[in-house]
Order: structure tokens, then sequence, then C-alpha cells
């Protein structure tokens, strides 16, 4: 499976470090389901997965959002309007936004965690009746690293939305919550024997907010988190995403917390 | 029964605890308010108390010459502010400042210890209860500590 090149059409800053790319689709009948990635090629360097951050009910453009921490990221980020780019994909499992039809949904995001988050928050929100009460809990190290700043804003605009954010050092100008994002968890409501998580972050992050989202009652096949490994062939051939008996590029990256049967516990895989 | 048994008994803190040990805690507390900006208690006082915030946000903070004053956490409805009374020496380690005008029950420490004593199994109940709120907020400040967000290059 080759990359397709594709045409850059836009690179907006986020962060210091981070950006998002638009991207025009390879083929008309593009689609994706929230929480699935691409394999992005920077010609001549080199590969990597990255995460859909965009509205899954926008066909017209691929929006992924991109750290930039080594080679490949750093020529990613590089790139300008006009430019190509190889895209593989979509691959992965998705978020279970179906499943969660009908319940009270907790997003919990940590860091550039929001970013394969995002697709779900739109994917609700663009359906909104199907889901009872709705929250985002986002945490980020400090009022200057919070990803998407202008779009929680508007979100918290919203009275079918309860957002909530933290960060882990305030600085002078911040008013809101400092602490980290499992301190949110008490403070939202929703109905524990009910309820699904999303969960999507730094991993000693999410394994935190499983055990906080435990305490409030909800229950590992409920709790839905996605996974990070090394992907490179991105349909579970050349092994490298291995994780317990799963390989994360085609079983994953999502899964519930059930189907990994405590393997985030486990120091060795 | 008092209104601040009223209040008490709907705290999920207090959940599971019998009318009986309710009465006992409410008989050592108080409902107060701070206006936005009041300094609850600072750094080095003597520490003879502990809140449960009812509404508002309170803001813990420690002082160094380099920095100022440096906020470590927020507080907000359903927290407890303050531990220092517990153990000696009895005097707070932080700065507590109100961020929005609070409404808390405010517990006279050494009347509780009393109660504990008079009754060791509310004592339990209390420690049992304050022990979880503390190892909860002391793993929290673990991952605080280890900056999970920051990037490694």
């Amino acid at each position: 499976m080759s990359p397709v090149p594709c045409r850059v059409l836009s690179v907006e800053q986020e962060l210091q470090d981070t950006y998002t790319l638009e991207i025009e689709p390879p083929r008309d009948d593009w689609s994706f389901l929230p929480g699935q990635y691409t394999m992005l090629y920077a010609f001549g360097i080199g590969e990597i997965p990255i995460s859909i951050s965009g509205d899954p009910d926008d066909s017209t453009k691929i929006v992924q959002t991109i750290r930039a921490v080594g080679a490949v990221s750093d020529a990613l980020v590089a790139l300008q309007p006009g430019d190509s780019i190889g895209v593989r994909g979509p691959f992965g499992t998705a978020w279970g936004t179906k499943a969660a039809e009908g319940r009270d949904v907790l997003i919990v995001a940590g860091g550039v965690g929001l970013a394969p988050l995002r697709p779900v928050v739109y994917d609700v929100l663009n359906h909104r009746a199907r889901y009872e009460n709705v929250t985002l809990m986002y945490g980020a190290r400090s009022p200057a690293d919070l990803l998407f700043a202008s779009q929680i804003s508007e979100w918290r605009g919203r009275f079918d939305l309860e957002v909530l954010v933290t960060v882990d050092h305030g600085d002078d100008a911040w008013r809101g919550p400092v602490g980290v994002v499992t301190s949110l968890i008490g403070r939202s409501s929703f109905d524990g024997d009910t309820a699904m998580a999303f969960v999507c972050g730094p991993e000693v992050m999410m394994r935190f907010t499983i055990q906080a989202l435990e305490r409030g009652g909800l229950t590992d096949d409920r709790l839905y988190v996605s996974m990070e490994r090394n992907m490179k062939c991105g349909v579970g051939l050349c092994g490298h995403c291995q994780l317990g008996r799963f390989f994360l590029c085609k079983d994953g990256p999502v899964m519930t917390c059930a189907q990994m049967a405590g393997s985030c516990w486990i120091r060795e895989v | 029964m008092s209104e601040v048994f009223d209040v008490l008994i709907d705290q999920p803190f207090f959940e599971g605890m019998t009318e009986e040990q309710v009465q006992a805690v409410a008989e050592t507390a108080r409902l107060v308010t701070f206006e936005e900006g009041a300094v609850m208690f600072v750094e080095g006082g003597p520490a003879r108390r502990t809140y449960l915030i009812l509404d508002g946000d309170v803001a813990l903070s420690l002082r160094t010459q380099e920095h100022g004053a440096k906020t470590i956490q927020t507080l907000h409805r359903g927290d407890f502010v303050g531990w220092s009374w517990m153990y000696p020496p009895y005097r707070w380690s932080f700065d507590a400042n109100v961020r929005s005008e609070v409404t808390a029950l405010q517990f006279d420490g050494p009347l509780l210890k009393k109660a504990s004593l008079a009754d060791p199994e509310l004592g339990y109940e209390l420690l049992r209860r304050f022990t979880e709120v503390i190892v909860t907020r002391m793993q929290a400040l673990r991952i605080q500590l280890l900056d999970v967000y920051s990037t490694f290059r």
C-alpha cells in the first residue's frame, strides 16, 4: 500500500511545537471514523502515524494535528500550502460513539491528546440529541499549552456541553483550575452506572484517569483509551506496534480497557 | 437538627455515616463565607480549622523569593481545604486565597478531635475519609510533578 500524494491546503500553528494541517483528501469518497489515523509521509524523510483531528462529517479535507518532536514531524509541520504530502489510510479502530448513544459521555483529554478526541466532540455535537450529558475534561501543562483554545472557548458557550479545563501549572493571568485532569472528574455530573468515557493523553495520565473513572462507577467495557506505539505498516504486518496480543495499528489505537485486559498496567508490554 | 446538619448530611463525604455521627460532626462546624480575594489562611499561621467548600473556588499557593506566589492547586465545591490542624506543629503549609466567593463549612479541629476520641467509631470513619482525600490529592500531585505533557526530544 503506497502513500497517495495529496496537496496541503493550509498549515496553522496551534502551539509552540504543534501545528494543524488541512490536506486535500486522496479521493472524493474519502471518510474516516473518530479515533482513526493516517500514515503521513514527508517525501524523502519518512512516515509517521498521525490521528485525524477534524470533523468526521466534513469530507472536504483531512485535518491532522502534529506535534513536532522528531525529523519526520519537523518536516511535516514545515510544509506549506500547495506542497505535496503522502497519505495512507485511514487506519485503525474508532471511539465507541455509537455505543455511547443514550448515555452520559465523558471525554477526558490530556495535552495534545485532545487532537484524537476532537472528532468525538464534533461527532457528538453534530448528533447531540443522541446523547445525554456530555462533558469534556481537558488538562494541559500550562495556559500556553492549551490546544484549540479558541474552540474550547466556543464550546464553553454552549448549553449542551460541559467543558472543564485545568492546567498543571498556572500563570499570573490564569483564573481557572490548577491541578491534574483527574481532579476534574469529581466535579462533573454523570451516571457512573451507564456513562461511557473516552480518554486520550500520555499513558500515565490515562492510567490514573481510568482509576478515577472506575471510582466513579464506570466499568472497563465503558472505558475507551487511545494507545500509542511505534506504528509502521498500518495494517498489522510488521509487528512494530505490538501491545500484548494486539497490533495497535489495526486492533487499535482505540480500545476498551476490557479488551486490553490490563495490558496498560503491564510494564513489559 | 441544625442547618449545618442539613448541609452535612447531603455531602458525599459523609455518605454512609449514621445520623448520630453526622450530628456529632455538625456540632463542631459553622457556615462561613469569604469574599473574592479574601485570605482564608497564610503559611505558617496557627492551623486549628478545616473547611469544606460548598460553593466557590480557593487557590493554594506557596511563596518563593524567586517566583513570588505560585498557585499549586485550586480547590472547588466538595473539596476540603486544610489538613495542618490534624498534626503538629499545627501550622498552615500554604496560603489559601479565595478566587471566587466561597461558602464553606468551617470545622473546629480540636473539637473534631475531641468528638473522635469520645467516639472511636466516628474517629475511624472520619480518618478513613480524610485519608482517602489526602491519598487522592497526593497521587494527583505526583502526576503533576512528572510533568507528563512536556516534550522530550
